[in-house]
């Protein structure tokens, strides 16, 4: 139960939103920005972006977050779909390029301790072909899951255990992409 | 030196919110909505001053040094503690600070928040809300420390610069968010 009356039966970050759609509203506004339209220069497919925001959400152990947003991956890859499993099993064995390998390590960098994203660990990144929008889209996506997983986590909204429900979701996000509920 | 060209000169979080105003402008709508505007609704208890501690506090835990340091000095504007003495005592520990006893049971819940979501416990919300916190304050702690843990993410993950030992450059910044809100643009 979540640790504040919500008056609502949504899951996740939808109950949040419906509940304060005054903070809501920048909150899916961002991730629109950040996962389906990106910095100018950055080569990060929609995909791409939903695997990096369900990997940091893994590393969070946000299931809501993760299980979502690896589905609208998963929706959004098609045929090669099964990249995103490799990946929350293990990007450095996971089938994907040399690029998003490296900006998955930068994500790893800011979940865990965002000072510890090095010249070294950006430079790789950089020399594995990713572009300044690439790093600056993919250090604000992992930053701003720590801020979702958190505000999921921390009122404690409820977590939906049926994988159906997630693969709903995945194909919502990755067609209409994040557009506020309305309330019922 | 930045990890992305910045624009040189503009310090902390401006810089890259400079390089991508379409993300900009939902982040500081954000912390416009969380630190300024809710502090004037009728179901909130917290003022602009504490929202702006609860921020001071988070970002000391993840040790950003521009977002302490200019969120501080905004809560001290704010509170009159024209020494930041006060920034300084709930930096150093929350639970000795001259604080309220609401204000420590939600800097409790900020920093649970700060290490991990799951971190936050029904005996914590419980005590906050013996302490006199409503829905909407528990909510809105909850969200200042977990967008907090984005800012600071964004600010140091691309290595961003931030004058040191001039308190009062982040003093007359601080003026400025306090007279005019958190901005697309930066004043400079």
């Amino acid at each position: 139960m979540a640790h504040i009356q919500l008056n609502n039966d949504a899951p996740g970050i939808r109950s949040l939103v419906l509940y304060r759609p005054d903070t809501g509203k920048p909150l899916y506004e961002l991730a629109q920005a950040l996962l389906r339209a990106g910095s100018p220069d950055s080569t990060l497919t929609d995909a791409e972006r939903e695997l990096i925001a369900a990997y940091v959400s893994g590393l969070n152990c946000t299931s809501f977050c993760r299980n979502s947003h690896a589905a609208a991956a998963r929706y959004l890859y098609g045929q090669e779909r099964d990249l995103v499993d490799q990946v929350l099993a293990d990007p450095e064995t996971a089938a994907v390029s040399g690029k998003l390998n490296a900006l998955l390590v930068i994500a790893r960098h800011v979940t865990e301790d965002a000072r510890t994203v090095s010249e070294a660990v950006a430079g790789a990144a950089r020399a594995a072909g990713a572009t300044d929008g690439d790093i600056h889209d993919t250090v604000l996506i992992a930053a701003s899951f720590c801020m979702y997983n958190r505000y999921v986590d921390g009122l404690a909204t409820l977590t939906p255990t049926d994988p159906a429900a997630y693969e709903a979701m995945g194909e919502r996000m990755g067609t209409l992409g994040y557009v506020l509920p309305k309330p019922h | 030196m930045p990890h992305i060209p910045l624009p040189p000169g503009i310090p902390g979080i401006r810089g890259p919110m400079n390089y991508s105003p379409e993300t900009a402008r939902p982040m500081n709508d954000l912390a416009n909505v969380l630190l300024r505007t809710n502090a004037h609704h009728p179901d909130s208890t917290l003022s602009e001053g504490e929202r702006e501690l609860i921020a001071t506090y988070v970002s000391s835990q993840n040790d950003c040094y521009f977002c302490q340091t200019i969120h501080g000095a905004v809560a001290s504007h704010h509170l009159g503690d024209e020494d930041w003495s006060l920034v300084s005592a709930v930096k150093c520990d929350y639970r000795q600070a001259p604080v309220s006893e609401k204000m420590k049971a939600l800097l409790t819940i900020a920093g649970s928040v700060q290490k991990g979501g799951k971190h936050v416990t029904a005996q914590q919300i419980d005590a906050a809300r013996l302490a006199g916190a409503t829905d909407r304050d528990l909510h809105d702690t909850v969200l200042i420390a977990a967008a907090f843990c984005m800012f600071n993410r964004y600010v140091d993950g691309l290595a961003t610069t931030a004058p040191v030992d001039v308190p009062d450059f982040y003093r007359m910044r601080a003026a400025g968010v306090v007279a005019n809100g958190y901005a697309a643009s930066d004043p400079g």
